[in-house]
Parts: C-alpha cells; structure tokens; sequence
C-alpha cells in the first residue's frame, strides 16, 4: 500500500488533557500502522462545533472553518483535509459547499480573512478518517493489518449522527449504515448489525444544557447495547464516545439501571487489532475500562 | 408580469415570511415546505418542542411572528440532521431552526435562561478568547452560570465525573491557568470581528 498524505484538522477536544485526547492517540497509531501520514494544519481553529451558531451565527461560524481550510491549502497545499472528529469535518465541509454555492458568502469570507492575511480558495476535499478507511484502505486492507483478532467479542458499532448525516459515506444509507460493522467484522470481532441504536442521537451539545432530555436518549443506546448481548460499544464520534462513556453513573442513579458498558473508538479496536500496546491504543484513556480489548493487548 | 400583479403579490404575502427570507440563514426555504410532518417525527427531541419545525414553518407563512420568535422551540435542535436527511423536499431544516433561533436571539426574544441559548453563548464566546476551546473552562461556565452557590453544588454534585475524566488524563486542571490556542490570536479575532461586522450589515429592518 502507497503511503497516504493528508491535512489533518484534530480539533479542540483532540487535544492533550481534553475529552477525546485518547481518540487522537489511538489514530495515530492505527495510521502509523496504515502508513498513512497525518499533517497537521499549522495552527487550526475552532470549528464552532455543532452548538457555537447560537453565539457566532452564519458568517462568523462559517468564517472559522474557511480560516482552517485557507490554512491548510497554504501549509499542506495538494493534501485532501481530513478529520477525526465528527463536528471538525461536519463544519469544514459545510463551510466549504455554503461558500462554494453562495458567491456573496464567499466573497464576505475572504474579506474577513484578509484581515488575517489569508485567502480561501477552497478547493481541498474534505473528508471523514472513517472514509479514508472504508474507500482509501479498504476492509481488505485492514484485515490483512490484523495480528491480534479481536476473536469472542461482541461490539455494537454506534455510528451516531454526525459523521452519518447530513453528508454520510458514499454508498451507505443514513437509516442503516454498515460500514461501522464491516470494520468490526474486520478486525475479527462479531459486529451487531441490527442493533438498532445505531444512528439515535446522544444529544449531542445538549448533553450539557439539558441533561435529562439527553441522559433519556443515551439510556435507549446503552440498554439496546446490552439487549443485543454486546461487550462494548465501538463510535466513531468524539461527542457519541463522551456522552454514551461518562454519564453511565449519572444514568444508574436516575433509572435504577447497573450500566457499565465500556464505550471505545473504532481506532481504538484497531491499534489492539494491529498488535500494538494498550498505551498505544489509548486504553488509559477509557473512564469505563474495556477489559477485554486490554487482555488482549497485554497478550 | 405586470408592476401591478407584482405589488399585488407583495401585499398579500406574509412580511413575516419575508423576513425570516432576508434575515435567517437558509430562511428562503422555508416556503418550500409541504406539511408532511416527517421532520417533527424524525427528531430525536421532539416531544419537547413546544411547536415542532413543521408546525414553525406553517405559523411562520401565518405570520405568527412573536409565537415564532419567542418560542424556545428551536433550541431543542440538538444538530442530529435527521430532518435534513429525511426531508423529501431537501429544506435544511437543522440550519434554518438554527438560523431563527440565533435571529430570535439577536432580536432579543429568546426566552430568559434557556439553557441551550446560554450554552451556545458561553461556548462561543469561550472559543473566541484563545481560538479553541477550553473545555474546562466551559465546564465551569455552565456550572456556574447561576450564581457562585448554584456553581458549588453544581460541581459538587458532578464532582466523581470530574475526577473521573481527570484520571483518565481527559481533563487537565491547569487549563484554567491558559490553555490551548492559537498562535496568530490577533489576526483570528480580527477575522471574526469583521465577519461579524459584515452580517450585521446585512440584517434588514422590519417592523
């Protein structure tokens, strides 16, 4: 396999001491092990995330991405953009059809950046790490990586929202996406295809602003988990991975349930996968240790 | 058509209708919708609206302005795209609850202390004082968004989450003294500073 190049946009909570820091490690290490390059954008921004448009509005909000984009056409010139965050690659490719479609906006865009001495163009792809995978290495190509088959375990692959709609991965249906299932059938774990939690929603932002609407929502994905008879929950979402992670205790208190479901990122099964260390995998980083995956590791 | 069917036109159509056209993100939508309910179905949040987004769209060709306006309705919109995904239409309806909440807002009609409004606020405002986002800080904000007793039991009560997410090195006390940022800060608030300039700009008068 030729090696790959990309700009590549971490995002805020990728960073270290930040709440998918162990999303950001684990990557790293699934892409060394897929000799895939990652070049990151000299000093990216903020994308505004999925919840900033209520304080930044339409320009500003779209601003930001352009800034990142314009970045990263300087620095990475020729290098498709790709992000590991959900929200990160929503918003950069959002930005860049909004300004692609509307010559006002664009213009607009441009006058704010020249006050930071950049020029957007846009002309990068902007993609997904999960469709680099999926159409760049192929489940083929992942499967020939495997040293450690994740053999005897049951993983329901929630895919979550945003890196499924609004612009999804080419081929997949956005009601039953199987891509997520085909990576952990591939890293020789048993996938669930039918559990049917697959694309609800967490809450997202509003895990924070309204916690018992969202605590409701996260409660349907992590009983519909343990129904379907699953080991842990494997996302390819920072916000799905927090959210489904970390308020377990908050959601035993309230409904009565005893929840301890570990919940891990599809790098995370791959670095395992690929033979490397528990470290290497991030597996410090779970609040709810997957055990199984680190049995494995320390194999 | 004639300057006269044209003034006629305009007479009779919604000024309401035409506002949220001028002035909310994707708001030339919205008489695109058909009624069939399928967006008020999709969402995740939907039993908490008070007026789901199909029944925004019909009260908003109504020219039901302040029911609209002043509705909290558009801040259950938890960015899921199930709307968009399954309209059959294609109205990007996650942006355009987006955009009239943010108008409701800029027009000072958000109802006081809705919650999500306040996040969206103290995350933006968070990212705009280095860049990126402090996520300890914005933590704290919305703890003690209510006042410093309201902020103590809050963090109180959250507190084996913190230390959860602090052992396992995904939360970091020392963010509080700094944190992440951008180097270039200047030419980046400079940037949304006039990006902000210029969307003022373009708001239209009504009413």
């Amino acid at each position: 396999m030729a090696k790959i190049e990309l700009s590549f946009y971490p995002g805020c909570s990728s960073q270290k001491g930040a709440t998918s820091s162990n999303y950001l490690v684990s990557a790293q290490t699934m892409c060394e092990e897929l000799d895939i390059q990652l070049n990151e954008i000299p000093d990216w921004n903020c994308c505004g995330a999925s919840i900033g448009y209520g304080g930044g509005g339409e320009l500003p909000r779209l601003t930001l991405s352009a800034r990142n984009i314009a970045l990263s056409e300087e620095h990475n010139s020729g290098q498709e953009i790709v992000a590991t965050c959900a929200a990160c690659w929503l918003s950069t490719r959002e930005a860049k059809e909004r300004l692609h479609e509307d010559e006002q906006m664009f213009k607009d865009a441009n006058a704010a950046l020249s006050e930071a001495g950049l020029k957007y163009e846009g002309e990068s792809n902007v993609r997904h790490m999960v469709e680099v995978l999926v159409e760049d290495i192929g489940f083929d190509g992942i499967k020939s990586k495997v040293k450690k088959p994740l053999e005897g375990l049951k993983i329901a692959g929630y895919v979550g929202c945003q890196t499924n709609r609004p612009f999804g991965i080419a081929g997949e249906s956005f009601e039953n996406p199987q891509y997520l299932d085909k990576i952990v059938e591939s890293v020789g774990a048993d996938s669930i295809p039918t559990y049917e939690k697959k694309v609800q929603c967490c809450g997202g932002a509003l895990a924070f602003s309204e916690p018992e609407k969202s605590q409701e929502m996260i409660k349907g994905i992590i009983e519909a988990a343990y129904d379907n008879g699953a080991d842990m929950i494997v996302t390819p979402c920072p916000l799905c991975q927090a959210n489904v992670e970390i308020y377990q205790d908050n959601i035993n208190e309230t409904y009565g349930t005893k929840f301890n479901m570990p919940v891990v990122y599809y790098s995370t099964l791959m670095s395992v996968a690929f033979g490397r260390s528990a470290t290497d995998a991030a597996l410090n980083g779970q609040v709810i240790p997957a055990k199984k995956l680190e049995e494995i590791a320390n194999k | 058509m004639s300057d006269l069917n044209t003034a006629m036109i305009e007479k009779y159509r919604s000024s309401f209708l035409k506002e949220v056209e001028a002035n909310v993100e994707e708001g030339e939508w919205v008489k695109m919708c058909m009624q069939c309910g399928v967006c008020s179905g999709s969402c995740p949040l939907g039993k908490h609206w008070e007026h789901p987004p199909q029944e925004i769209f019909m009260m908003i060709r109504a020219g039901k302005r302040d029911d609209v306006l002043s509705s909290d309705s558009m801040w259950m919109c938890t960015s899921c795209y199930n709307c968009i995904a399954r309209c059959p239409r294609g109205l990007p309806i996650t942006h355009i609850m987006h955009g009239l909440a943010v108008y409701s807002k800029r027009l000072g009609l958000t109802p006081q202390k809705q919650p999500t409004a306040e996040f969206s606020q103290i995350f933006w405002d968070n990212l705009m004082k280095k860049g990126r986002v402090n996520e300890l800080k914005l933590g704290l904000s919305m703890y003690f968004k209510d006042g410093f007793g309201q902020g103590i039991k809050n963090a109180m009560a959250n507190q084996k989450l913190g230390q959860n997410m602090m052992k396992a090195k995904r939360m970091n006390a020392m963010e509080f003294f700094g944190g992440h940022s951008v180097k270039d800060l200047s030419g980046f608030q400079k940037m949304v500073k006039k990006a902000q300039e210029i969307e003022e700009g373009n708001i239209k008068d009504f009413k």
